[in-house]
């Protein structure tokens, strides 16, 4: 499956979230479809990023790669990024790599975009 | 036992097409469906990081992959015509960070995925010569069930 995505704008607590829902494999041919989506939304000043990985159904070290760009991005501007995604086959890439402590993950959009710290 | 030989150019569609055959080679063979998602992650990278090698360093040549299944043991290998591999990264996390940059981060960094590898698949077994890097990954297969009333280590044999 091709990869999709979509955003749309949450209030929380601490102001507006940009979510973006993410469905279907993010790998190396795919990634940059989504490097160029995160590039956009920071360059449009939106730095309070949720990256919705839900539908998400492959993700590879070229897609974690894309993600922490867009976590270096949105940092150079005070903003964050946090991720949400309950899916085990998922999470077990993030632990490999160490990137579960790099980045906040929740198993819900609303408890990603309540979250302020 | 059976085999499968594939060789891919090197673009980036292609390692979802060699996901794609492995996968249906090993469900075939009888790998077990909780480490199917592990087979495909593991060959997507060491297709991604083949491909990436290929693409910098040897881009006419085809990156080979063959999956063979002898009756207990599934084996795949990628063979890539880069430079030798140098599976010494030692934080990952902060590999990828340092690496994450604009324009650049939609390549797997070789080492990176070879780290991964690591991390993801027990038997795992990388070959570095002059012509480039063999990757093998093994998994156990399941005995086969044998003809109605015989055990399968009689099947077996």
């Amino acid at each position: 499956m091709d990869l999709s995505l979509s955003t749309r704008t949450e209030s929380g607590a601490a102001g507006d979230r940009t979510v973006v829902v993410v469905g279907g494999e993010i790998d190396v041919y795919t990634a940059p479809k989504l490097r160029e989506q995160l590039i956009d939304l920071v360059s449009s000043g939106q730095y309070h990023l949720v990256v919705d990985m839900e539908g998400v159904e492959f993700l590879d070290s070229t897609g974690l790669g894309v993600l922490v760009g867009g976590l270096k991005r949105v940092r150079a501007h005070e903003g964050s990024l946090r991720l949400v995604c309950t899916q085990e086959r998922i999470l077990k890439i993030f632990r490999i790599t160490g990137l579960t402590k790099v980045f906040p993950i929740h198993g819900t959009v609303e408890e990603a975009v309540a979250a302020t710290d | 036992m059976a085999r499968v030989e594939l060789e891919l150019t090197a673009l980036p569609a292609h390692v979802r097409t060699a996901r794609l055959v492995v996968v249906a080679a090993a469900r075939r063979a009888g790998l077990a469906d909780e480490l199917v998602d592990e087979l495909r992650l593991a060959v997507g990278e060491a297709s991604s990081r083949a491909v990436g090698l290929h693409r910098a360093h040897a881009p006419h040549t085809p990156v080979l992959l063959t999956v063979t299944d002898d009756p207990r043991l599934l084996t795949v290998t990628v063979t890539d015509h880069g430079p030798a591999a140098d599976p010494q990264v030692q934080d990952l996390a902060e590999d990828l960070w340092d690496r994450a940059d604009d324009g650049t981060d939609d390549h797997v960094d070789p080492d990176v995925a070879l780290a991964v590898l690591t991390g993801l698949v027990d038997d795992v077994s990388v070959e570095a010569g002059e012509q480039g890097t063999t990757v093998t990954l093994r998994w156990p297969l399941p005995a086969r069930g044998g003809p109605i009333g015989l055990p399968s280590t009689a099947a077996a044999t």
